[in-house]
């Protein structure tokens, strides 16, 4: 595996000058006074209840996603290119989904196949020819992005569902503010609090009804999903009324809520619950977290749901490999933020290759998520790697392969001090019918083993606060 | 608001009075167990902390006949077990489940008493305690309730939220003075002994203790502790936070705030006005030649239906 | 031919409910086949019917129930001409090219089994039309039909393969999964079946499968019987499985159907299902 690239040294020893502050007090600051800190840090964390719950883990069922005290840091210049790249991305996301549900120029014009549109779970027929106000699907996007070296930051994954994580991005800043502020005195950080009302100027520009204080409400499907801590804390942050699916009902194609002085009408629907969980009358039938009849107003287009349903043909892996053509289709444009180069298993010859080379790559099912059900190749041993092959071999449309990139690393705490760890960036893109917003930074995700390239939170990965240097 | 958080503030607050409750009745009972039965002690003192408890079914389901309760069964069975719906584990188990669920309703101090106290009930071991540990796991429980409150009275928006909240409160905390009542009324009667002999007093005293109120006895009576008078007290003095009368002239005024926001009355502030009535305008002599006994079932049943009412009018 | 439709659906709810939403798909269209010559929807309660189209372009009601009720009635009814087309439907409504209809779902999944049974059958090369043809076949001796569906619907195209017995509409999903396995589009059929010639019976409900040819379009094939559509056949509802062309769906308990489709030249025998209508 080739050397990976430190944010904050070079090569030779020398410290990058967006972190020269940060190393000094790093090196200033007594190790134990920083054991001091975390601890802090953790114990806040807990007793806030910021915690997601892992699946198949029966007894953990609240754990803390551990955070590091070491902040990432992202120049003024480097943010730029990235929000850049970011807007088009998303811009070429949603011209594609409309695209997809309405004309389907693009798949007459033969740039993505039939199939992978067709054939894709997340495609929903019941969206097809269904405008949705102002044209916009994916309201909300999280893109993951990976750093290779000092110009070069790559798109690992579109989230066009319902990406989470945007609670840690909000409260890690809190909590550096709150442990560390000399080191802001140090640094001009951009801030990133204004997400929360970002957020609802974007849900409120969605209203499908005009002259009203349009109503909007937060759809969570309840307090055992693993990120209901976000959906209460975004509650919270817009002020607007966190509801489970029992608390709707549709009434001839409107939505209401039940108060405690009757019924309210709902105009956006920021939803935090899967596609199929919706509507029972049109997806999943024994769906109790839904609202039945939600789909006919959807369609009467009386209440708008963020992000729209069927977004998720999307942002699988498989179409993920397209994004870079599909930018060019629909905007002309060469992609600001190159893709990772990625083997679809699906086609024989990309078959074959992987096959033969998968102690060198990452294979990632096309819809998982999380981290789970891939193989690292590089991290796993012969008979992983065999029994891996069978479940390729048996079902390679379900797969893509990349090859293993060197993750950036960023100085981490670790029990022996600070060390380089890998890490990923989720930014959020807004996409509202007014603009794009995009608040600096994001979610800096770590992977805290030496060596890990899964930075997952299920997999026990941790985040830092990222900071974007306003000079 | 929605009917759903309206509904979870309503039972955050029942529970955590509830677990207040039961603190105070496992403490009583744990003095009089160790009082010499001449001084008024008893044998069946477990027994009736059961019966207050409301959860003879289950226990006897669980040990066998409730004359032959015993302490650690009873102080496990009431405090910890999560078999018994209402244990005060559970209570606190539930609180916590209402108000992760309405989080965005609660100030982050009420937030912290209930999440803290879960938290540190997770250090509680889940076996019998001894008599010290059961001490403090008392003291910790009666203190959460203090600190609950206090966060909710000094943090919360006066709004209908804030309304419902104290409406569990006020609903839980007459059901439980009420049913203390229940189970002790037959020694307030004066058939039963001689009065001011050694036993009563401190049957007398105990049940005063339960609710916390021994001490504002004296204040309110300049007397010496006589049956009537704690009936009195419990029942229809309206300067004692915990007497039934007390608890609906809050019950009602919450009811009537909720009703004037939203600019419409209906049942729940309609029944609550003519218990509150009923409350105001009886003497303790008319109640105990009614019958103490009967009035107190009745109460009991009517303040099942308010809270039936509340739940129709507003919850759902 | 002329054909009277009669389907009456109760739904039974938790008593008192409230607010309940239910959609209907309880209306068919015309093509060059079938021309609707009266149609009306009629419920128990009061409510605002509108009518919407749903992703295959069924015409389907999404309506709302105030309660508190535990019991919603619907009744469809009407009278449609019919055209023998030796089982080719032209003149659909068509929302999405054929491709769409590869697409498996959770009843129609090619299970292991599945696969082996489509891979097993023998059939022409080079030949759509003869490929459906045997794979209908292969299926009527493998598959028995009868009378359905059970309660909570039809099988799965897999479970009905395994109990080598299902109803018209674990057939449906048999033949589809195969079909679409084999890179044959085919898609599932509602309707209703009028008795032929001697037939006994008041006519029924029914599925059957559609599915595509190249150069021909799109044609009815009815394995549980054995035979492409004919004029005995009225088309209801399109979609991938039944759960799509669900006639009533909604959150409550269980249903029960009374359905009769009659010969509407025939008025002995309407004058017998009407009167059990309204029994």
């Amino acid at each position: 595996m080739p050397h990976a690239f430190d944010e904050m040294s070079s090569t030779d020893g020398s410290v990058r000058p967006a972190y020269e502050t940060l190393q000094r007090w790093l090196s200033s600051v007594p190790q134990d006074v920083l054991d001091h800190r975390r601890k802090e840090a953790e114990f806040i964390f807990r007793r806030i209840g910021i915690t997601f719950a892992v699946y198949g883990e029966q007894n953990a069922q609240e754990r803390l996603i551990p955070f590091d005290i070491v902040p990432r840091i992202l120049t003024k210049d480097e943010w730029g290119r990235l929000s850049r790249g970011l807007e088009q991305r998303v811009k070429a996301l949603n011209l594609y989904i409309r695209d997809i549900y309405t004309k389907r120029e693009i798949l007459k014009a033969g740039v993505v196949p039939e199939n992978l549109v067709y054939q894709n779970p997340a495609f929903r027929p019941e969206m097809n020819g269904q405008r949705v106000p102002h044209d916009i699907y994916v309201h909300i996007a999280g893109i993951d992005i990976v750093r290779t070296d000092p110009d070069t930051f790559y798109v690992l994954e579109d989230n066009a569902r319902t990406p989470s994580g945007v609670s840690y991005m909000l409260e890690n800043r809190e909590i550096m503010l709150r442990l560390f502020p000399e080191l802001f005195s140090m640094h001009k950080v951009a801030p990133v609090d204004k997400y929360g009302d970002d957020l609802l100027a974007t849900l409120r520009s969605l209203s499908p009804r005009g002259g009203h204080e349009p109503n909007v409400a937060i759809l969570t499907p309840g307090i055992y999903n693993s990120a209901y801590y976000e959906h209460s804390f975004l509650a919270d942050k817009l002020g607007v009324d966190l509801v489970e699916g029992r608390d709707l009902f549709v009434k001839d194609a409107v939505v209401y809520m039940r108060t405690t002085e009757g019924p309210k009408r709902v105009d956006v629907i920021y939803r935090r619950l899967d596609d199929d969980f919706l509507d029972p009358l049109v997806f999943r039938r024994d769906s109790v977290l839904g609202v039945p009849g939600l789909m006919s107003a959807y369609q009467a287009g009386n209440v708008t749901l963020t992000n729209a349903v069927g977004t998720g043909v999307a942002d699988d892996k498989a179409v993920y490999s397209y994004m870079p053509d599909i930018i060019r289709f629909y905007l002309g444009e060469e992609p600001l933020l190159p893709n990772v180069p990625t083997w679809r298993c699906r086609e024989p010859d990309h078959l074959k290759y992987v096959l033969d080379h998968l102690p060198e790559l990452v294979v990632k099912e096309v819809h998982g998520s999380g981290g789970y059900g891939m193989l690292v190749g590089p991290a796993s041993d012969k008979a992983q790697i065999e029994k891996f092959r069978a479940k390729l071999v048996a079902d390679p449309a379900n797969f893509i392969a990349q090859p293993t990139l060197a993750l950036s690393t960023c100085p981490t705490m670790v029990e022996k001090g600070v060390a380089p760890r890998h890490v990923d960036l989720r930014p959020f893109i807004l996409s509202g019918s007014d603009k794009v917003r995009i608040v600096p930074g994001g979610l800096t995700r770590v992977a805290m083993k030496e060596g890990s390239l899964v930075v997952n939170s299920s997999q026990g990965g941790g985040t830092k606060d990222t900071w974007v240097l306003d000079a | 608001m929605l009917s759903r958080t309206a509904d979870n503030l309503y039972w955050l607050t029942r529970y955590v009075e509830r677990a207040d409750c039961l603190a105070r009745i496992l403490d009583v009972s744990q003095r009089l167990s160790y009082t010499p039965v001449t001084y008024g002690g008893s044998t069946n003192e477990w027994a009736s902390a059961v019966l207050t408890a409301g959860c003879e079914e289950e226990f006897v389901a669980r040990y066998g006949p409730l004359e032959e309760a015993k302490e650690e069964d009873v102080v496990s069975f009431l405090a910890f077990e999560t078999e018994n719906s209402s244990s005060i584990r559970n209570c606190f188990e539930v609180a916590r489940t209402n108000a992760r669920s309405v989080r965005t309703a609660l100030t982050s101090e009420m937030w912290d008493v209930i999440n803290s106290a879960w938290i540190e009930l997770q250090n509680f071991p889940n076996r019998a305690l001894t008599r010290d540990e059961l001490a403090r796991f008392l003291a910790f429980v009666k203190e959460t309730s203090l600190r609950f409150d206090g966060a909710t009275f000094r943090t919360m928006l006066r709004n209908d939220a804030y309304w419902f909240a104290r409406s569990g409160a006020q609903l839980e905390r007459a059901d439980n003075t009420a049913r203390i009542l229940d189970v002790k009324y037959h020694v307030l009667l004066p058939e039963k002994e001689r009065v001011g002999g050694p036993l009563d007093y401190f049957q007398w005293a105990s049940i005063l203790r339960s609710v916390s109120a021994l001490t504002a006895f004296h204040w309110v009576y300049r007397d010496s502790v006589k049956p009537w008078l704690v009936a009195d007290l419990l029942i229809l003095n309206r300067q004692m936070p915990r007497s039934l009368a007390a608890c609906y002239e809050q019950l009602a005024r919450n009811l009537d705030d909720i009703a004037g926001v939203y600019g419409r009355q209906g049942p729940s502030q309609r029944l609550a006005r003519s218990m509150q009535a009923r409350l105001t305008n009886r003497t303790i002599e008319d109640i105990f030649q009614t019958g103490l006994h009967e009035f107190i079932s009745e109460f009991i049943s009517d303040n099942n239906k308010l809270g039936a009412e509340i739940t129709e009018q507003y919850l759902t | 031919m002329r054909i009277r439709i009669r389907h009456e659906i109760t739904q039974h709810f938790e008593p008192g409910s409230r607010n309940i939403a239910v959609t209907v798909r309880l209306t068919p269209r015309a093509h060059e086949g079938q021309f609707i010559l009266r149609w009306t929807l009629d419920l128990n309660s009061d409510c605002r019917l509108s009518a919407q189209e749903d992703a295959f372009g069924n015409v389907c009601h999404t309506f709302s129930v105030d309660g508190p009720t535990d019991r919603l009635c619907v009744i469809a009814e009407g009278e449609v001409e019919t055209l023998d087309t030796t089982g080719v439907i032209r003149g659909t409504v068509e929302r999405f090219p054929p491709s769409l209809f590869l697409r498996q779902t959770d009843l129609t999944e090619a299970t292991p089994a599945v696969i082996a049974f489509a891979e097993g059958v023998e059939l022409p090369p080079d030949d759509p039309l003869g490929r459906l043809h045997a794979l209908m076949v292969a299926l009527h001796g493998k598959v028995e039909e009868e009378d359905g569906p059970a309660l909570g619907g039809p099988l799965s195209a897999d479970a009905a393969l395994k109990a080598e017995k299902a109803c018209s509409g674990g057939i449906a999903h048999l033949f589809t999964s195969a079909a679409r396995h084999l890179g044959l589009p085919a898609r599932h059929i509602s309707g209703y079946l009028a008795p032929e010639g001697e037939e006994e019976g008041d006519g029924k409900a029914r599925h059957w499968a559609e599915a595509y040819a190249p150069k021909i379009g799109w044609i009815a094939f009815d394995a549980g019987r054995n035979l492409c559509g004919t004029e005995h056949y009225v088309r209801l509802a399109v979609a991938l499985d039944a759960m799509g062309v669900a006639p009533l769906r909604s959150t409550g308990l269980d249903i029960e159907e009374q359905v009769s489709a009659l010969d509407g030249r025939a008025p002995q025998k309407l004058a017998q299902a009407q009167s059990q209508g309204q029994n």
